[in-house]
């Protein structure tokens, strides 16, 4: 038969149809898989499941050894959005416990990008967390209704003393800023909120480890993939030793109840805090589980602001507990020697000024002056520096120089305590005065208030107890920090180190002499134990938010100081009224363990005692 | 294979049938070597598609690769088998075998258990076949049969044509009735055997242009331009540019076709930049038919004066052309059933249902996205082997060369294909005898279709239509089919000197 040569042309034409495909479909492969990345992951969030593995949070002891934080297990309600299935959402509020509109809320928050940039319906989501161990129980039998969801085990805080919120600090839920900000967050993560567990959260969170399990398309899992090698393990957070004295801390918040203030007591020879107390305080255990956001809600509007840390973040007047700061600048500067004297006669009277002062014999040294707290003397004294242009030049630069002692000592900068939250107080320069008052037309008389610790000066109890500590030691101080050891690590070197104030320490046992003969005869007579010999220093500051503050440091033994305290108790009146018994109450609580039955009435009263409504400070 | 066929050869003289050794003398080994490496290839992935990461093979092995593997033994042993049998009896008993597999469709229709919906697997003790599979050669032998009548031509009769698509058809219902769709589309392709043996290729454009026409205007509706879906305009525009060409190059008037165009372009262009500046008629459809209308009438003016049947033909499809597309809209709406236009619409890409219809093919392309150019190796696809893709055995087994041997495996595999069918063309068209040819083109056409279909569906660029992938999927059918198919062209072929 003959071929019809024109038909058989249209073997091209069929020809080149497949071939045409193919190509077009060879096209399509190279698109989908090499130039095409988005398949891989889509692959590998479909096929693996990455179970994360919480590390066991670092435990948190005192200094005695005492478990202040430890873990408890608490539960959170995860699911896999594309694993659910039609479920009554109303039986499943109820067994959490919660409300529908609860529900919702959080649930349009967990399934939408921009608040919850992690959210993908292939991977494990948070939904709940923190659901104590009862709603577990009750929510376990019911769990096979849900499809889609699944309880997963997690740590949570629990307190082994009641106190100290405000060094501990809590954990908290990440939020979108924190995932931002470290990469190592993924939504639902817990992280520190305040205290040692927002400043040692590197070490306390440990690494998360992570599971990849295989999984199949109906959700069900198939093993492990490599047989878990490609696992990773977690570690567990790192324990922390506080230098707290965890009983010293309960004590001296005890002491504390229904006044406003704060009291810090450190290790001289170490820069150790034992004990940081501010006052109102708060259960710590408050801010852990469900309930925290309420609580923190609560916290926020309670009056007198129990979540600011007066310790650290107090912007106080030191008052006269600033005046051995002046004798060691005067001494270094040579503006006196410890046999100068000054005339007082119930205050300070120059140029028209006039600084009250109490009765005390005049003219007086510079250790009576630091006994009886003169006014007078230190005002003099001031006077003499600030305005010695002989020597400085004029009253601008001597108001420098005093200013850089100051700031050796710690004052008007952030001491560098290892909380997150510390404030940095305020100590005026030359520039600040010259800005309010003209360049050159201020002088000491201007600003005579600063050398009495009153005026624009400004201090947080930490300082002032840096201070004490510093004179305690004689001359030099350790950056005072609330963490004593890190398990399997060191702390950080800025707390191991002395820092040397611009004031040799040959003038310092002078001063602290000053303050034993407050004790023995001075103004601290409350003080004077028998015992123990306590130095110390008053301070009664005036404010804006009614009557005068208590405030008093001081440390003991005198010439083995194991203690150097500051107490600052807000509208208590004379330091000798607040400020002195509760500081000699803790020295003798830590030194000796118990307080002596001949000062129980102290102790009574002091724990009795209630000044908070005093306050005028308008929140 | 080495069988010393020198004794056993003699040179016959045409028409002659000669002795069964010399099939092996001119058997077309690079097609059974295609076939080899295609049947192999295929065991392969479905060891690999059945293998279990947990219980390591011994369960799934005999589940699926063994009785695979037996399927495949049994139909190297059936192609040797129709080898040995004389090429004229295939010629010979073309029409009972063509009216056995009807008869076995119309039973199956009736005896058959209801699968998954479909009527179309006859359960034989351990095994089920699905006639619809077997019925492929038979229609070819009757098709090829037909052809092969002594002057037989297409075009010769329109008696001829109604015999061609009646033994097309036939198949078509009876497999339909079974409800098994996939199978019955396979046999549309038997058009490129009219196609090649006369039918206009007018036919297969306007098939072409129907799909087209389809596609482009359901995929745009959603846009909207000059106040009408952007698709239909695109459509208007396709069909003027039709219009214009055929009267250019079919009806060889390029200077009525350069008139059409003018007026085309001055309305058209017209109508668009109206629109863009704000003002639209209400109805700008009814203004495009207006616009296709005129040059209708023109052409017709024309073709009472040049008397060309061309002309008319012209006319003709730019009606229809309109016809179509007006239907269109209403068809998917109205005619459609929900899930069927869900699917079209997610195979356009026009919805990202991933959980329902979406969901195969979405995840078949997750499995072969994430096979990278050398692919992630033999046994260590993930997605394939956790039962992502459905049906990862049989109609999406071509995700499992896609994830474990990646873009170099997946294109060797399409390649082998291409090379497969191009030689199978080519020998259809070295058979000297229309039965051969036109039985070498219905092999052709099932295999263009099912490839073109099955990998098309794998990939996302078709509408998810099942049937298997030839040799790769799972099951005894279809190989079987497929390798009867191949190997009485083969056979066909070893015979092709007798008729010289």
């Amino acid at each position: 038969m003959r071929k019809d040569y024109n038909l058989e042309r249209r073997k091209y034409v069929i020809g080149g149809f497949i071939l045409v495909i193919v190509v077009i479909y060879l096209f399509r492969l190279f698109d989908l898989q090499v130039a095409d990345e988005k398949y891989k992951a889509f692959a590998d969030s479909n096929a693996f499941l990455k179970k994360t593995i919480y590390p066991s949070r670092g435990t948190i002891y005192d200094r005695n050894g005492n478990i202040v934080v430890f873990n408890q297990p608490a539960y959170d309600i995860m699911f896999i959005k594309r694993d659910i299935e039609e479920f009554d959402t109303l039986d499943l509020c109820q067994a959490v416990g919660i409300s529908i509109e609860d529900f919702r809320t959080r649930w349009n928050e967990v399934t939408n990008r921009a608040t919850n940039p992690g959210y993908s319906t292939y991977s494990p989501q948070t939904l709940f967390t923190n659901l104590n161990p009862e709603d577990y129980g009750r929510l376990q039998e019911k769990m096979y209704r849900y499809p889609g969801f699944y309880i997963q085990k997690r740590i949570v805080r629990d307190y082994g003393y009641h106190c100290a919120a405000n060094v501990l600090g809590n954990i908290r839920e990440v939020n979108r800023d924190d995932i931002d900000r470290d990469n190592y967050y993924a939504a639902g993560d817990y992280t520190g909120d305040n205290g040692v567990e927002k400043s040692y959260e590197e070490f306390l969170r440990g690494r998360k480890g992570m599971e990849i399990l295989i999984r199949d398309s109906r959700g069900q899992i198939q093993g492990r993939f490599e047989d878990g090698n490609r696992d990773v393990a977690a570690v567990g957070g790192r324990n922390l030793k506080l230098s707290l004295d965890i009983e010293l801390q309960q004590y001296a918040e005890s002491l504390m109840v229904n006044k406003l203030g704060a009291i810090v007591a450190i290790e001289p020879a170490t820069g150790e805090v034992l004990a940081l107390v501010t006052s109102p305080n708060y259960d710590p255990s408050l801010l852990v589980g469900r309930d925290r956001g309420k609580n923190y809600r609560m916290l926020m509007d309670t009056p007198h602001r129990p979540l600011t840390d007066r310790s650290i973040a107090g912007f106080y007047p030191p008052g006269s507990t600033f005046k051995p700061s002046q004798a060691l600048i005067f001494l270094q500067e040579g503006i006196i020697t410890t046999s100068t004297q000054y005339p007082c006669y119930h205050g300070y009277i120059n140029g028209g000024l006039r600084v009250g002062c109490h009765g005390h014999p005049s003219p007086l040294a510079l250790l009576p002056a630091l006994q009886t707290s003169c006014n007078g003397y230190f005002c003099w004294g001031f006077k003499n520096m600030i305005d010695r242009r002989s020597k400085y030049g004029s009253s601008a630069e001597a108001f420098e120089v005093w200013k850089n002692h100051l700031v050796s000592m710690g004052y008007g900068y952030k001491l560098g305590i290892d909380l997150p939250g510390e404030i940095r107080g305020f100590l005026p320069n030359a520039k600040y005065y010259s800005k309010a008052y003209g360049e050159g037309r201020w002088s000491a008389n201007t600003v005579i208030s600063v050398s009495i610790g009153q005026g624009e000066v400004s201090a947080t109890p930490l300082q002032i107890a840096n201070l004490c500590a510093t004179i305690a030691n004689r001359g030099w101080f350790i950056t005072p920090h609330v963490v004593k050891e890190i398990e399997d690590t060191v702390i950080a070197p800025q707390y191991r180190e002395k820092r040397f104030p611009t004031v040799d320490a040959k003038y310092y046992p002078d001063v602290a002499q000053g303050m034993r003969m407050a004790v023995t005869g001075g103004t601290c007579r409350a003080a004077n134990l028998p015992d123990i010999e306590v130095a110390g220093k008053t301070g009664t500051a005036q404010n804006p938010h009614g009557k005068d503050h208590s405030a008093f440091m001081g440390f003991a033994p005198f010439n083995d100081p194991k203690i150097a305290v500051a107490v600052y108790v807000e509208n208590g009146g004379w330091g000798a009224t607040y400020g002195v018994p509760i500081g000699s109450l803790i020295i003798e609580k830590y030194l000796n363990r118990h307080i002596s039955d001949a000062r129980r009435h102290i102790e009574t009263a002091m724990l009795n005692a209630s000044t908070a409504q005093l306050s005028e400070y308008k929140y | 294979m080495s069988i010393n066929t020198d004794n056993l050869y003699r040179p016959s003289g045409p028409g002659q049938p000669i002795g069964a050794g010399s099939v092996f003398r001119y058997l077309d080994w690079v097609t059974l070597v295609l076939y080899v490496l295609l049947v192999a290839a295929g065991a392969v992935c479905i060891y690999a598609a059945s293998y279990d990461f947990d219980h390591a093979n011994i369960f799934s092995f005999t589940e699926f690769s063994g009785k695979q593997i037996r399927w495949i033994g049994l139909s190297m042993l059936l192609g040797l088998g129709l080898l040995l049998i004389d090429s004229r009896a295939y010629e010979t008993y073309a029409y009972p075998v063509y009216i056995a597999m009807m008869g076995l469709l119309i039973v199956t229709i009736f005896i058959a258990p209801d699968i998954k919906g479909s009527r179309s697997w006859l359960v034989l003790g351990p095994m089920s076949l699905q006639p619809a599979e077997f019925a492929k050669f038979a229609t070819s032998l009757a098709l090829a049969r037909l052809f092969s009548g002594y002057g037989f031509s297409l075009n010769s009769s329109r008696t001829n044509y109604f015999k061609a698509l009646g033994i097309i058809f036939l198949p078509i219902a009876l497999i339909l009735a079974q409800r098994e769709t996939g199978s019955a589309l396979a046999y549309l392709s038997l058009f490129f055997v009219l196609y090649r043996e006369g039918m206009s290729g007018l036919v297969l454009l306007s098939a072409l242009c129907a799909v087209v026409f389809f596609v482009v205007s359901v995929k745009f509706t959603d846009l909207s331009i000059i106040g009408m879906p952007m698709g239909e305009l695109a459509v208007f525009v396709m069909i003027m540019l039709i219009c214009t060409c055929m009267t250019a190059l079919y009806c060889r008037f390029p200077k009525a076709a350069r008139n059409v165009l003018i007026w085309f372009l001055c309305t058209t262009l017209t109508l668009v930049g109206l629109g863009l500046i704000g003002i639209t008629v209400p109805s700008p459809e009814y203004f495009m038919i207006g616009i296709i209308g005129v040059a209708i009438i023109y052409l017709a003016v024309l073709s009472l004066h040049e008397k060309t049947p061309r002309l008319l033909i012209t006319i003709l499809v730019t009606i229809v052309s309109v016809g179509f597309l007006f239907s269109v809209n209403y068809a998917f709406n109205n005619v459609l059933q929900p899930h069927q236009q869900q699917r079209i619409r997610v195979t356009l890409g026009m919805d990202d249902d991933l959980r329902g219809a979406g969901y195969n093919v979405n995840q078949s392309k997750i499995a072969i996205g994430s096979g990278g150019i050398w692919g992630k190796g033999f046994l260590n696809g993930t997605q394939t082997k956790l039962k992502y893709v459905p049906e990862q055995h049989t109609d999406f087994i071509f995700c499992t060369i896609g994830e474990e041997e990646g873009f170099v495996g997946s294109a060797l595999c399409l390649l082998l294909f291409l090379a497969l069918i191009l030689r199978v063309i080519t020998i259809a068209e070295r058979q000297p005898r229309a039965f051969g040819r036109v039985y070498g083109y219905c092999v052709a056409s099932y295999f263009i279709f099912h490839l073109a279909i099955n990998v098309g569906m794998v990939i996302g660029l078709c509408p998810v239509i099942g049937i298997p992938l030839p040799f790769f999927s799972y099951g005894g059918s279809s190989l079987w089919g497929f390798t009867i198919l191949l190997f009485i062209l083969l056979r066909l072929d070893a015979s092709r000197r007798d008729y010289r």
